[in-house]
């Protein structure tokens, strides 16, 4: 199986793997900013349905996104057990809900298998590549599908 | 500090000295300056002329030489400006601002229009001295030739030395104690003895008494004393000017002179006294290389001393001590105004911070009263000061950020000027307001659309001088450029008096470019407004000032961005006027903290008219849904905020609800059914399109007291949003029923 272009074949990279919708997925370490607890939103009006909302994360407004929704897995219903992982996506940060954050993957470029093209168009291009790992694998998400719509059509 | 830093620190200095110069310049347009308001200008030109020829910028140099030679004979009222002369200053000031830019971008272009102006300089400059033949052709001139070639401070030209009607010759001697700030401050000796070279022959003793051991050797610190002594036919003034920004560092005194008793002068020396009786290693030297042997050996220092201190600063930044009161005397003559330099992204974080302590203000509060504690208690009185205290830091620090209108003025006026000169017109510029102080952001966002604006103004509004004549104008344009504090909001605006708005050639090009259908009917208004539609330029030919692509839109779209709104207004034969409202500051704003459908939403206070809560004769039904409120005899639509914004599908009033009145500025009112109102307050406005997006209706966020955000109402936009839900209501059928819980 080809090789995704962005990860040379020696380098070390680190994971944060997580379940939503009952998936595993996971997130480059270098693009985490924080992990924390639910806590309750404030709705944004016109929404789509993946954007629950916003959340004071210490005096900047950052948007909330179902993961599990964006990925179409269906709705989670948010809980104090759920965690949201503050992400930072270019210049921007926003938070997604997930199940709950499982580890830290540390895996070489050689690991990482590209994800085989489904062509269909509910998951598009949100996952970059492949991990093998003991019960599985996990899918490592691409950054740019994390981006509630809103806010690409304003950039 | 490296060189970059030293470079960038002179730029921005010379954006103050070019800002003082173009006022000063106006000033004397105006006919309103006096005799410090020349020397300010002198003093600006020559700020820029040492700075950047410590950085080897030779066309600044050559140029600001040539300029200050003229402003200097202004001063001495050897030259008295006509409108000729003081055209050629104003011009001057441009290019030199033009120089400054140029050499900002590293760029050794000569700006075309430099030539001519240098010869009207020069003209003006009526230089008698041999330096005629090098300013004829100063492109040419190296920096090193520049202080001999030229003879920059000289009041009354020098003639041969046994030129006839000479006065007396004079004798000054100076004494000049170099402390760290010599360099500190950009100065370099050489440079001074070269100009003082320039007056007349010059002795200079060096004494190396201080110098300490190797050891101990501060390489900020210059140890050395010159004596020197001028001979020649020079005036104490002439010395002084070169001395100009170090009269704390020197000591000059006219030993032999025709009239010595008067003369003899009493600068105080503030630096470290010199033992004169100390063994001075010195060497007296020929004037035609002044400098060389006694500076040769510490130029390593000096050098590094250069390197490693602050950027060229126009006066001594430490005048140390005693007789400081003498000299602050002068300095406040000299220089009108103290600023402080910061960088914007510290100001920044400091309002970020104390938006924070607002909002931790506000938790601390909420949470007492959670405790139920009396009213009256010791703690509640101490949380009252906290506020207060609170409040105060906010507004102090949003003033750092508050900053006038003036320079950017300033700046149009040479837009004018340019934009009239390049098309043959005659403009001028009338502002108000000057004084008008906005955010720092948006006088610096404000800058381009409103330059767009201006020269619009006078390439498309401001007809020809003939034209003008013909219809029974003055020949000369008037642009009235306006700002002012309106309820809240910053109001500037642009008007002409031209010939106003052809609406019959809008429309045609609106419809040729197929903006608008052919069979349209418009407005006078709506045919206006068809100058912001993108696309769409009404210069019959691309000239150089406007008509290149862009156009009204993309002032629209950069005030909008801004959280502005312009508006335009024309009348045929009388001009047309342009206004632009922009909000005072995008950091805080007044809020009413309402409720509606179980969400906590923010209304910006300016745009609340009043509140109301309704009898039930004053709400009356309009078509299925709509219901109208009845207020002083006229009727305003009634939306319902949850159900506008989506958070409830059930958009009926009920008796409960509270109304509010907002207002816009375009769009009339409309009454926004709440639930609640629970408060009134400053909040810290938060943007969400930095990590989401823009939404309809929603013009921002704020962190309330729970540390939950709640997110503030565009009341132009929900009255937009209020029309269009207005015309779907009363064609749809009435589908739910129900009550709907809130989402989130």
């Amino acid at each position: 199986m080809p090789k995704p272009q962005q990860w040379a074949e020696d380098e070390v990279l680190e994971f944060v793997t997580l379940k939503a919708g009952g998936q595993s997925f996971c997130i480059e370490i270098t693009q985490i900013r924080e992990i924390r607890r639910w806590s309750p939103v404030t709705a944004l009006p016109q929404a789509e349905e993946a954007v629950l909302g916003v959340m004071n994360l210490r005096g900047a407004v950052i948007p909330i996104v179902d993961l599990a929704a964006r990925l179409g897995l269906g709705e989670c219903d948010a809980s104090p057990r759920h965690v949201i992982m503050v992400v930072a996506v270019g210049d921007k940060t926003v938070g997604l809900l997930v199940d709950s954050v499982s580890e830290i993957l540390t895996v070489s470029g050689e690991q990482i298998c590209e994800a085989p093209a489904m062509g269909r168009g509910d998951v598009p291009n949100s996952i970059l590549g492949l991990i093998s790992v003991e019960d599985g694998m996990s899918r490592i998400l691409s950054p740019s599908v994390l981006l509630p719509h809103g806010f690409k059509e304003v950039a | 500090m490296s060189r970059d830093d030293l470079k960038a620190t002179f730029f921005a200095e010379c954006e103050d000295l070019l800002e003082q110069l173009s006022e000063g310049s106006q000033d004397m347009i105006a006919g309103t300056a006096g005799e410090e308001t020349v020397h300010a200008i002198f003093r600006a030109v020559h700020s820029i002329k040492g700075a950047a020829g410590a950085f080897g910028l030779e066309n600044l140099v050559t140029f600001a030489h040539c300029f200050e030679t003229v402003l200097d004979r202004v001063r001495s009222g050897d030259l008295v400006p006509d409108t000729d002369a003081l055209h050629t200053i104003l011009r001057s000031g441009d290019m030199l601002a033009d120089l400054v830019e140029l050499a900002q971008t590293e760029s050794e272009e000569i700006p075309e229009a430099m030539p001519a102006i240098l010869d009207k300089l020069n003209e003006l400059a009526g230089t008698t001295a041999a330096g005629d033949a090098d300013d004829a052709a100063p492109q040419e001139a190296q920096a090193e030739e520049e202080f001999f070639g030229f003879q920059p401070l000289v009041l009354d030209p020098i003639g041969d030395e046994d030129g006839t009607g000479d006065p007396a010759e004079s004798r000054f001697r100076i004494r000049l104690s170099a402390s760290s700030d010599l360099f500190r401050n950009g100065h370099d000796p050489v440079l001074l003895f070269s100009e003082l070279a320039a007056l007349g022959q010059v002795e200079t003793r060096c004494d190396l008494s201080a110098l300490p051991a190797a050891a101990s050797f501060d390489p900020e610190h210059c140890y050395l004393n010159w004596d020197l002594t001028v001979t020649g036919q020079v005036t104490e003034a002439a010395i002084r000017d070169v001395f100009m920004f170090l009269e704390d560092l020197c000591e000059i005194e006219e030993i032999d002179g025709p009239d010595t008793a008067d003369s003899v002068a009493e600068i105080e020396t503030v630096a470290a006294p010199t033992d004169l009786d100390a063994p001075v290693a010195s060497a007296t030297m020929p004037v035609a290389e002044p400098v060389a042997p006694a500076v040769a050996e510490p130029r390593a220092p000096f050098e590094q001393a250069l390197a490693a201190t602050n950027a060229p600063s126009p006066a001594p930044m430490e005048p140390p001590s005693a007789d400081r009161a003498k000299s602050t005397a002068k300095a406040a003559a000299s220089v009108p105004q103290t600023t402080l330099r910061v960088d914007p992204e510290r100001v920044d974080r400091l309002i970020n911070t104390v938006g924070e302590l607002i909002i931790n203000q506000a938790v601390i509060a909420q949470k007492l009263i959670e405790t139920g504690l009396a009213s009256n208690s010791d703690i509640m009185g101490d949380l009252d000061d906290y506020q207060y205290l609170a409040r105060e830091l906010q507004e102090g620090v949003m003033a750092i950020r508050a900053q006038p209108v003036k320079p950017l003025f300033q700046r149009m006026q040479r837009i004018v000027r340019e934009a009239a000169d390049g098309l043959g017109k005659e403009v001028v510029l009338a502002t108000e307001g000057e004084a008008t102080e906005i955010d720092k952001t948006l006088v610096e966002r404000l800058a381009e659309p409103l330059t767009h604006m201006i020269r619009n103004a006078v390439d498309h509004g401001i007809e020809s001088p003939e034209k003008r004549t013909a219809a029974g104008k003055p020949a000369l344009g008037t642009i009235r450029l306006s700002a002012a504090h309106r309820s809240g909001d910053v109001l500037i605006e642009i008007a002409d008096d031209g010939a106003g708005l052809n609406r019959k050639r809008i429309l045609e090009i609106a419809v040729s470019k197929g903006l608008v259908p052919p069979d349209a009917k418009l407005s006078e208004g709506e045919i206006d407004n068809l100058l912001f539609m993108a696309g769409f330029s009404t210069a019959e030919k691309v000239t150089n000032l406007s008509g290149r692509g862009v156009g009204m839109d993309v002032v629209k779209t950069a005030i909008t961005s801004l959280g502005g709104k312009v508006s335009i207004s024309s009348r045929p034969g009388e001009g047309t006027q342009f206004s632009i409202s922009l909000p005072l500051t995008l950091a805080v704003m007044d809020g009413m903290v309402i409720h509606a459908a179980g969400q906590t939403l923010v209304a910006p206070l300016s745009s609340v008219l009043e509140t109301i809560r309704p009898r039930a004769q004053d709400v009356v039904p309009f078509g299925r849904q709509g219901r109208l409120l009845s207020i002083r005899g006229t009727y305003v639509p009634i939306v319902h905020l949850g159900h506008l914004l989506g958070f409830t599908a059930d958009p009926s009033i009920s008796a409960d609800n509270i109304l509010i009145l907002i207002r816009s500025e375009h769009s009339g009112q409309v009454a926004l059914a709440v639930d609640d109102i629970s408060d009134q307050r400053q909040v810290v406005v938060k943007s969400l399109e930095g990590n989401y997006g823009a939404i309809e209706g929603i013009s921002a966020a704020t962190i309330l007291g729970d540390g939950r955000i709640a997110l503030i109402i565009d009341t132009d936009a929900i009255l937009t949003l209020a029309g269009d839900l207005g015309r779907d209501v009363s064609f749809k059928e009435e589908t739910q029923h129900a009550e709907t819980a809130a989402m989130g």
